[in-house]
Parts: C-alpha cells; structure tokens; sequence
C-alpha cells in the first residue's frame, strides 16, 4: 500500500483505534492509483501500440492488421461500450449515495429498531462480492415485468445498476456514519444546551460538518465503482468488455487481438479514473487542515 | 406541571442528594446544595472530585441514580421532563467553547434564537448583535471561530448561550482551555452578568476569581461537598482538612 510519501522519517504516531487496528485508509484506492506518476498514461498508450510489434513481428496475422481492427472498432467500443460503463457508474452512484445515505442516518439512530437493521444491511451489503450480488439480481429480478397487458422488459443494464447499487450504498453508508462520527462530541453537547431538538442538531450542526469530510472517501467509492462496471459483462450487458469480446470474434479471433484491445479497455477505465484519484486525494489534503 | 407552584422566593436550582454513578464508579456520592435566583455560586475541588458532572446533571446532559434537581420547580430527571423547555431557561457554556465551525459569530449566537424560539431573523439578529457588542467583540460577527482566539470563542460562546435569555448560566471551567493572557477578558465578561444579577453556576479553578464574585463557594472533593460557605469565611476560615490542604496547595 502506498501511502501520502512521507516528508520526513521521524517516526509517528498512526490513529488510535481501540480494537487495536491500525486506523483504515477511506481513499486508500484513489490513494494508490494517484500514487502512480503521469507517465503511466503514455507509457501504457506506449506498450499497447509497441506490443504486438515485438511479440508477434513474425505471425501471419500483423502487428497493423490488429492495430487497424482495433482503431476501426474504436468508436464502437467507446461511443456503445465505454459509455454505458460511465452510465452505469453514474446512475449506481446516484442511487448507491441516495440509499447509502438514508442507511448511514439509521445506523446512528437512537432508535434501535432502525439502528440495528440499517447496521446488519450495511455489514452484509459491505461484506458480500458484489459479482454474488450482482448475479442474485440478475437472477431474482424477472427480464420484463406486465403492467396490465403491456409488457416492459427490464434492460439488463439496469438490473446491473440495481446489483452495484447495493455495495455501494453500504460502503457509502459506513462514509456517513464515519463522518457524522468524526465530529467531537462537544458539537452535539452544545447544540443540546441550546436546546436543539436531536433532528436540527443533525441536520443544521453535524451534517453541515460532515460534508466536506464525506468527499473524497465517495469519490473514491465512485472510482472503485467506475472500475467494477466491467463485472456487468458476466451478465451479458453490452458494455466496453462485452463489445470488446464481440468485435474480436467479428475479426476472427485472432489472438492477437486480445492485447490490443483489453489494453485499450484497460486504458480508457485508467485515463478516467486516475484524474479523479488526484482530486480525490488533493481534495482530502485540502479538508484535512480545516476541522 | 410543577413549576406553576415555583415562586422566586424559593431556589432557582435545588440539588437534593444526588448520585451519580458511571459504570461501577460512583462520582457523586449524595450532593445537595441549593442556588436562589441573582446568586453567583462557584464549585470548587480537586480534579475528578465531580464538580463538572455536577453541573452536566443540572441541564440533563448527563443523568443520575438517585436523588432530585429542581429547576424553577421542575424536576429535572423524571421520564415526563421536557428536555427542550429545560435547556432554554439553562444556559450553559463549556471549557472547549465548542462554537459552531462552520458558522460565522453571528450565526453561532442568532442561529438558536431562530430555531429554536423561532423568533424571526431580524429580532435575533439584532440581539445577537447587541450580545456581541456586550461581550466586546463588535467587528468580529463576520468571523468564523477558527479565526479567533481561545478567549474571543469563549466570549462568543457565552454570547451564543445569553441569546436563548436563560434563568441560569452555567460555566464548565469555561478558562481552563485558554491561555493565561485571554483568561481575564472571559473571566471580565462573566463578572459582567454577575453584577447584572444573573444567577450563574461556576466551577473554575480561578480562586481569586471565584472569591471576587461569588456568593458561595462550595468545595467538592470524592463525590461529597465536604464544606461550603460564603467566600471570606471559606477562604480565610476554612475548618475541613481537606479544604486547609486544597487551599494550602493552590493558593
């Protein structure tokens, strides 16, 4: 694990965690991949047009049939694939964070009958494969549904939404519940002895508090997010890995072809990931000064 | 409700007995002690003798085994109490301020007047500035508290708790955080209430302080106040053994 690089090496004192763990990292992952320095992007871009040249310069299938296949079914692959991966990041992400935050505000709740599921939904949502996740979905939600007579069939893609949806929104609920903690006590004490119902303390004090604190661990979740949509293939939806497949097997399968075009995919999810990383992990900087 | 009966004639706050225990640790070990409205009483003691819990119980932030408090006739721990209504006429201030961050002064001290006693934005805003002023930090209401300093928080905080127009005020060693060159202007401007007849519940470690303004002195040590007494008599003529050895070390 890659962490901030150190200025100094005085020996420090990590968080203070009464379990006895060192403290967990929120944005460990945008942490690691905006560790890695600009050049990868070239370098990767690098690799993948110079691979083929090297490794198969002798095999009958060449180096700029597989580079020509590749740029013919680019737009498809991007404009149809990637596309849909970005779509269906966006609309997990927005229900993930609608619910996840609904599920954080309960697992805080004094009311047990509300804490105690919204905890139990949470640690099993946080803690199950999200590909076990996304097949039950896949399995358990019907291809269309009739709603007197007219038949609506349910998108695949969709379903996929639903299935991330759910690790996301107990990853995004342990975020809140997290944040709504960091703030020290003495913020709710004050807001008590002034005679602030526990709703208005929540929500005109703590909350308020929270927010900057919660951005960088959700983006971090979103670029998490980002790079899982590629799970969605395993269920037949047509996004980059699935067209990916498909325009190989249109150009005969060589196997040429497999490193080119995974590479691209590989490229394309790191040229949109790694900016957010860096503003995750700038932004973090940022709010960390500031209480 | 009891407190229709409450006439000013009677405490204003009443501690009867009380215990208070967390866990297995028994903090308070039957305290009572009563404060009559206008009266400036200071708790004093050894740390951890229970002077903080003491006054926590007072506005129900914390609560207790056994025993009564009374504010204005109302009893403060039963299961019918209005905790809202008890925090209005209970103002409280605390050692680490605990402002508002993301609030500028002015909001921290108008915000709970409109939320609360819903008043309307004009009339907080105007007392909030006027309590400002009092404290005397005009020219910083645009200031948010990570901008000023320990003394100049505690000022806005005590502001912040004047606007809720509290029968009582309660100070948690609202100096001990500050250092020692912005200790006088709080303590200025606590002095300030008292001469104005605000009933104010002190626990401080500042004797010259508590001897200067208050009315009583009551001195706490293991849960039990072991002696109280207005302060010329506590200070010069102090009879408990205890006491002689606190005083003797501080003083």
């Amino acid at each position: 694990m890659i962490r901030t690089p150190a200025k100094t090496n005085l020996p420090v004192m990590l968080p203070y965690d009464p379990t006895g763990r060192v403290a967990a990292d929120p944005i460990m992952f945008s942490r690691w991949l905006a560790s890695m320095p600009i050049w990868v992007l070239p370098m990767m871009a690098a690799c993948l047009v110079l691979w083929p040249a090297i490794a198969h310069a002798a095999s009958n299938y060449s180096y700029g049939q597989a580079t020509s296949a590749l740029f013919k079914w680019m737009p498809f692959i991007v404009l149809d694939g990637f596309l849909l991966n970005v779509v269906i990041s966006l609309f997990t992400m927005i229900f993930g964070t609608f619910f996840g935050v609904l599920l954080g505000l309960g697992q805080i709740s004094p009311a047990g009958w509300i804490r105690i599921p919204a905890k139990i939904f949470t640690q099993v949502f946080r803690n199950s494969p999200w590909l076990v996740l996304l097949f039950v979905v896949l399995l358990a939600l019907p291809f269309e549904i009739t709603i007197g007579g007219v038949i609506i069939s349910i998108p695949d893609w969709t379903k996929a939404v639903f299935g991330l949806s759910l690790p996301v929104m107990a990853n995004i609920s342990e975020v809140v519940r997290g944040a709504i903690n960091s703030v020290p006590s003495g913020q709710w004490e004050a807001a008590e002895s002034l005679a602030y119902s526990r709703r208005q303390t929540l929500w005109l004090i703590i909350l308020p508090q929270c927010f900057k604190r919660m951005i960088p661990p959700w983006m971090n979740w979103y670029a998490i997010l980002t790079m899982a949509t590629p799970l969605c293939s395993l269920l037949g939806v047509e996004e980059i890995i699935t067209l990916s497949r498909q325009a190989i097997e249109a150009e005969d399968n060589h196997p040429e072809l497999l490193v080119p075009f995974f590479g691209f995919a590989l490229l394309i999810f790191f040229a949109y990931c790694y900016p957010i990383a860096r503003w995750t992990v700038r932004l973090e900087r940022r709010f960390q000064v500031k209480l | 409700m009891p407190n229709d009966n409450w006439t000013p004639d009677q405490p204003l706050v009443s501690i009867k007995d009380v215990r208070k225990s967390f866990g297995s640790l028994e903090v308070l070990k039957g305290v009572s002690l009563d404060v009559m409205k206008g009266e400036v009483i200071c708790i004093i003691g050894p740390s951890g003798s229970g002077k903080s819990t003491l006054i926590r119980c007072i506005n129900a932030l914390n609560d207790i085994q056994a025993g009564s408090i009374t504010v204005e006739g109302q009893e403060v721990h039963t299961e019918k109490l209005d905790k809202l209504e008890l925090r209005k006429k209970v103002g409280m201030v605390f050692q680490q301020y605990n402002l508002f961050p993301h609030k500028t002064a002015l909001e921290n001290v108008m915000m709970a007047p409109i939320k609360v006693l819903r008043k309307s934005k004009a009339e907080a805003e105007q007392t909030a500035r006027a309590l400002i002023k009092k404290v005397r930090l005009d020219g910083k209401e645009g200031a948010y508290p990570g901008e000023l300093s320990g003394g100049q928080q505690q000022r806005v905080a005590i502001a912040r708790s004047l606007a809720m127009n509290p029968d009582v005020m309660l100070f948690d060693e609202v100096t001990a955080a500050l250092d020692p060159e912005t200790v006088k202007e709080v303590l200025v401007t606590i002095k300030d209430l008292a001469q104005e007849g605000m009933t104010c519940i002190l626990v401080t470690h500042e004797m010259g302080f508590a001897r200067e303004i208050a009315d009583h002195i009551y001195f706490t040590d293991r849960g039990v106040i072991v002696e109280h007494g207005p302060p010329a008599t506590f200070f010069d003529n102090a009879q408990d053994p205890r006491t002689k050895e606190f005083l003797s070390q501080i003083l």
